[in-house]
């Protein structure tokens, strides 16, 4: 078990000066916690014509989520809705150990977080925020 | 102290854990399990395995001795007059359930009051709002003073003559708070009250005598005594266990069946519904012997001075916070390192070797009440060694190290 598979050096760059942390005026909002540790965020996604034009995050918990959360919303910008789900799933794949590739290479760093199972869902809890956003936006369509 | 020798009598503590040795501070969670306890379980499956309350045949009667025998050692281990004060449950949360949904929904009107604490494990919590919403009765809470402790005042100004039940914990399982439940009984009957007591953490390290509190119910969770899981029990005065419903159904509980009607045994086996968990109780028989064979006294004063020098040594980190009072507290520390999550804590200590809890420890209110979302805790028991929590103060300290290198 090597520490520095997990806290990788871009992990804690997201986790010290996370990316798109704030609030937007309207748009979707989707809360989700982790019930097990207390984890919490609050994703707030502008779509428009099926586009994420804008993601903004606010949230409370470990470096591990909150780096997560920082590189998922760069990742998701400019994405279609649907994009946006299959990013989520292609993340789902990275924490069952699958070798995956994201166009934002960052988020590559969080393969390490396979090796350590009691923090897989530390990583998934803004992607599957993102996951429940972006359905309720195509419903909304 | 208790001799570290009794180490060998837990084959669990005996392995490496990412290269180290095992340091299990994590003990409030569940605690370990002696060989006694073990061997007692494989010696029933080995030997006696049979149903209770039915067969005819010599297993059948060593099954039903073995179990009842069990519920004999509870009723004597926590003070209660009879064995047939003692339901037995899953744990500590079925106890609980057992007493909100088959005793205090039938007497709980809208206008009554059930009065709880912030302190409260989900388990001593979820159940009376349960019993609040569907019976319109109001939960109320008994403040808590700056370090976590109950003033009898407000216990006083809390429950009044429209109070039905008082429930709170005799032991904390965050702040490691003691709770004067005897002196809290007092208050709650001079109204016409009743106190549930959640004995999940006191039951295992401290001499618990229901009767001298005079609580009404008190519950407790077998795998936190050195027992295994899926075993608990619930204690309760028996003109009270005579009113409570039973909130399970079928075999085992009933007395005649008719086609459309049913009498029940008396308690506690009308609230032992289906085959029980037999072999569970068995353990838990043995840990009592175990524990009994310790000595509570001797539990208690080693968990004292383990906590002490914890609190000395942990106070000595910069940048902790150390939560609850500093004194007079049970056996575990719960802190929080300035700028490291208890998650990131929890794991570069769990790299070490060291198993720490990290979460809200199933006490969100109290979270909320700490202005924390979460904390690292770790709790001791008879096993745990001054070596060991050395071994966490170093752990610590290499945890803040490690983030401060990696975070820059």
């Amino acid at each position: 078990m090597q520490l520095d598979d997990l806290y990788r050096r871009v992990i804690m760059d997201h986790y010290k000066s996370p990316r798109n942390s704030g609030t937007l005026d309207g748009g979707v909002t989707i809360e989700m916690n982790n019930p097990t540790c207390g984890d919490k965020i609050s994703l707030q996604l502008e779509v428009v014509d099926g586009i994420v034009k804008n993601a903004k995050f606010v949230g409370d918990g470990c470096s591990i989520s909150m780096s997560s959360a920082s590189m998922m919303t760069v990742a998701v910008k400019g994405k279609t809705v649907d994009e946006v789900i299959a990013l989520a799933d292609q993340f789902s794949g990275l924490m069952k150990g699958e070798d995956v590739e994201f166009e934002y290479e960052d988020i590559d760093a969080l393969s390490g977080v396979n090796k350590f199972p009691a923090r897989i869902k530390c990583a998934t809890l803004a992607w599957n925020a993102v996951r429940k956003g972006a359905i309720q936006s195509k419903h909304q369509q | 102290m208790i001799s570290p020798d009794i180490r060998k009598l837990f084959p669990i503590l005996h392995q490496e854990v990412n290269g180290h040795p095992l340091v299990y501070l994590d003990s409030a969670a569940t605690s370990q399990k002696p060989i006694q306890v073990i061997e007692a379980m494989k010696h029933y499956y080995e030997c006696d395995n049979s149903n209770v309350h039915r067969g005819v045949h010599t297993l059948g009667s060593r099954a039903t001795d073995a179990y009842e025998g069990a519920r004999e050692k509870v009723a004597n281990f926590i003070g209660a007059a009879s064995a047939e004060q003692i339901v037995f449950t899953r744990g500590t949360t079925t106890a609980i359930n057992l007493v909100a949904l088959g005793y205090a929904m039938h007497v709980c009107k809208p206008g009554d009051e059930i009065v709880i604490t912030p302190m409260e494990h989900h388990s001593n919590l979820i159940p009376w709002q349960q019993v609040a919403k569907r019976t319109g009765a109001t939960l109320k809470y008994i403040p808590l003073q700056p370090d976590g402790n109950i003033a009898l005042a407000d216990v006083e100004a809390t429950v009044t003559a429209n109070t039905k039940i008082v429930a709170c914990t005799y032991v904390s399982n965050v702040l490691g708070v003691r709770n004067p439940v005897k002196e809290i009984a007092k208050i709650a009957h001079k109204h016409g009250a009743k106190l549930v007591v959640d004995g999940a953490q006191s039951t295992p390290h401290l001499k618990v005598d229901v009767r001298e509190i005079d609580c009404d119910f008190y519950a407790l969770s077998g795998h936190k005594m050195c027992g295994p899981t899926g075993i608990g029990a619930l204690y309760g005065k028996p003109e009270l266990l005579a009113e409570m419903e039973p909130i399970e159904f079928g075999g085992e509980m009933i007395d005649f069946v008719e086609l459309q009607d049913s009498t029940f045994k008396d308690a506690p086996w009308r609230f032992e519904g289906g085959t029980p968990i037999i072999a569970g109780a068995v353990g838990l028989g043995a840990a009592i012997d175990f524990l009994q064979e310790v000595g509570l006294d001797n539990i208690e004063a080693h968990e004292h001075k383990l906590t002490d020098y914890a609190i000395e040594r942990l106070s000595t980190i910069d940048g902790i916070t150390i939560y609850g009072p500093k004194k007079d507290r049970a056996g575990l520390v719960t802190f929080n390192l300035d700028d490291v999550h208890p998650h990131d804590v929890a794991t570069v200590l769990d790299s070490k070797g060291i198993a720490v809890r990290a979460g809200h420890h199933c006490c969100q209110p109290l979270m909320k009440w700490l202005k924390a979302s979460s904390t690292a805790r770790a709790s001791f028991y008879l096993y745990n060694t001054e070596e060991e929590i050395d071994r966490l103060v170093e752990g610590l300290i290499q945890t803040k190290e490690y983030f401060n290198y990696a975070i820059g």
